[in-house]
């Protein structure tokens, strides 16, 4: 068994200083596998996010160690070791969905014959073949997101980090992007977190549903989703699906009355 | 292409429209002004208010007995007052672009400097073009060079406080995309900055060809130049009372200088929204 892709050990974040000091996250301790597919699901409030963004280094710990791809989480990003999906696609209005693509490959400094290539690949892998001359106004929410997919693998990174990236989107749009993910996890063989705060969006995704709770935001309950590695319609009208969900569903609960008694 | 066209058209038709709409009003008021034998606020007599078609016709006068018609040596002065603003314009959109770029990397620059910038534009042109025109004469630079100074004085202001708002104008998470890439500042600046910044700076760099244009035409004045608009301007102001129509004139060629350096940035603008959008509509 490889090292772990995550590593953290009494990770805390407190934002501010003084009056305004609030503790975002508390004693955090994670190990996410090679290959894994993780969700942080919590209330708002939670620090879910926090935590995706500490990963990623987007911003610092105040305590704790964490360890990213056997690397400080600095020296990771500088690697280029992780792509990242928002709520919102992000994408840039004056580029075409091809450009979008492109843009990291640009950055990392890709040989120029390379990049439309492997963006059109991405493009395929997505299933948004053809679609590369459009803007991305022209493209529905869902398709947005799709093409923010694209742009977050195109350089193959190990690990995929997604914070709340289907949030935006209508109940059909959303269970057709999780099948996507599904599938494009299935092929790259990334380690995926993602942070959600729906429950049945967790279950259904994920290797391991990591629940955490609110004021200050630490991991309270961890849940092993024992479900077939393929994952389809029939999964969601799976008895050990239910299962699943309602006890994600009861860790969260436990996860709030714990935090108002305290 | 038919678009382009088709826009041209438009643009004729309204400016058109303008023109009767405003020679209307201006012959109306004499019409009822005198009618009724009011004097205020302006009296309506053709001296005071001359009729739109001598001024209009004052245009192909010759401007000095047996000389080039007025039109054409007015022209040509606003042809040169324009040259003064467009190099003034580059001058103060370079440095506006610079100073937005400065802030926006340093809040400390942005702190110690910007209150510079804006009091700088509280002190009117009036006051700032003689000094210039003495330094520069102290430099041994062309007279018109300083013109431009004068003119890059008036423009680099709205270039500055609106590249800086731009370049701030991308979404935060905009930010930590291009930061999880880590890329350089350099390369947030050209790919996501200054491109987020483009509507931002189109729309400065048309107040800026205006206030050129403006100051362009100060500026001639204390630097003593001949043969751009501003000394013509201020010669048939004083000449007013023989010939009001020669400053009506001057002041439609001045105003079409601008509009002429409005209309070209605003070419631009559409070029460039154009190439950026060529698949919208």
């Amino acid at each position: 068994m490889s090292a772990p892709v995550v590593e953290a050990r009494g990770l805390g974040k407190v934002f501010g200083t003084g009056e305004a000091e609030t503790e975002a996250l508390r004693g955090i301790d994670l190990e996410i596998a090679e290959g894994d597919f993780v969700s942080l699901i919590g209330p708002s409030g939670c620090g879910k996010s926090t935590l995706l963004r500490l990963i990623g280094d987007l911003v610092s710990p105040t305590t704790g160690t964490l360890v990213v791809n056997g690397k400080e989480p600095r020296q990771s990003r500088l690697d280029r070791d992780y792509g990242i999906v928002f709520q919102s696609a992000t994408l840039l209005d004056w580029r075409s969905v091809q450009k979008n693509v492109e843009l990291p490959l640009e950055i990392m400094d890709f040989p120029d014959a390379e990049r439309p290539t492997r963006a059109r690949e991405m493009l395929d892998l997505v299933q948004l073949t053809g679609f590369g001359d459009h803007h991305p106004w022209q493209l529905s929410g869902g398709m947005q997101q799709r093409v923010a997919i694209a742009r977050a693998l195109a350089f193959r990174p190990a690990l995929l980090l997604m914070d709340e990236p289907f949030g935006a989107l209508d109940e059909m749009t959303r269970e057709a992007m999780q099948q996507e993910v599904l599938r494009v996890w299935g092929e790259t063989g990334t380690s995926v977190v993602f942070v959600t705060h729906s429950i049945p969006e967790a279950v259904f995704l994920s290797t391991r549903v990591v629940v955490m709770s609110p004021r200050p935001g630490r991991i309270s309950d961890e849940i092993v989703v024992d479900l077939p590695p393929k994952r389809d319609l029939d999964t969601r009208e799976d008895p050990r699906y239910f299962e699943l969900v309602i006890e994600v569903r009861e860790a969260l609960r436990r996860g709030e009355s714990g935090s108002s008694g305290s | 292409m038919g678009g382009a066209n088709r826009r041209v058209a438009r643009a004729g038709i309204s400016i058109l429209a303008v023109i009767v709409v405003f020679v209307l009003l201006w012959e109306g008021y004499k019409l009822i002004w005198t009618a009724m034998g009011w004097e205020n606020p302006v009296r309506p007599d053709n001296r005071t208010m001359p009729h739109t078609w001598d001024i209009f016709l004052a245009l192909f006068q010759p401007a000095q007995r047996n000389g080039p018609p007025f039109i054409l040596v007015e022209l040509r002065a606003a042809l040169m007052t324009l040259r003064e603003a467009f190099v003034g314009f580059l001058i103060g959109g370079a440095v506006g672009f610079g100073l937005g770029v400065l802030f926006v990397r340093s809040t400390i620059s942005e702190r110690a400097f910007m209150p510079y910038v804006v009091a700088s534009q509280t002190v009117p042109i009036i006051a700032i073009a003689p000094m210039v025109v003495v330094w520069g004469g102290r430099a041994n630079l062309p007279q018109w060079l300083s013109v431009s100074l004068i003119a890059a004085y008036l423009t680099f202001f709205p270039v500055a406080i609106n590249t800086l708002r731009g370049l701030r104008s991308p979404h935060p998470t905009s930010m930590e995309l291009m930061r999880s890439y880590a890329s350089t500042p350099s390369e947030v600046l050209w790919k996501l900055q200054v491109p987020a910044a483009m509507p931002y700076i189109f729309t400065a760099l048309k107040v800026s060809a205006a206030a050129s244009v403006i100051g362009a035409i100060v500026g001639e004045l204390p630097a003593g130049l001949r043969g751009g608009l501003g000394r013509d301007l201020l010669q048939f102001s004083q000449q007013f009372t023989a010939a009001p129509e020669k400053l009506f004139a001057a002041v439609l060629i001045a105003g079409l200088a601008g509009i002429a350096f409005v209309g070209l940035i605003t070419a631009l603008e559409h070029r460039w929204i154009g190439a950026n959008r060529r698949l919208a509509a």
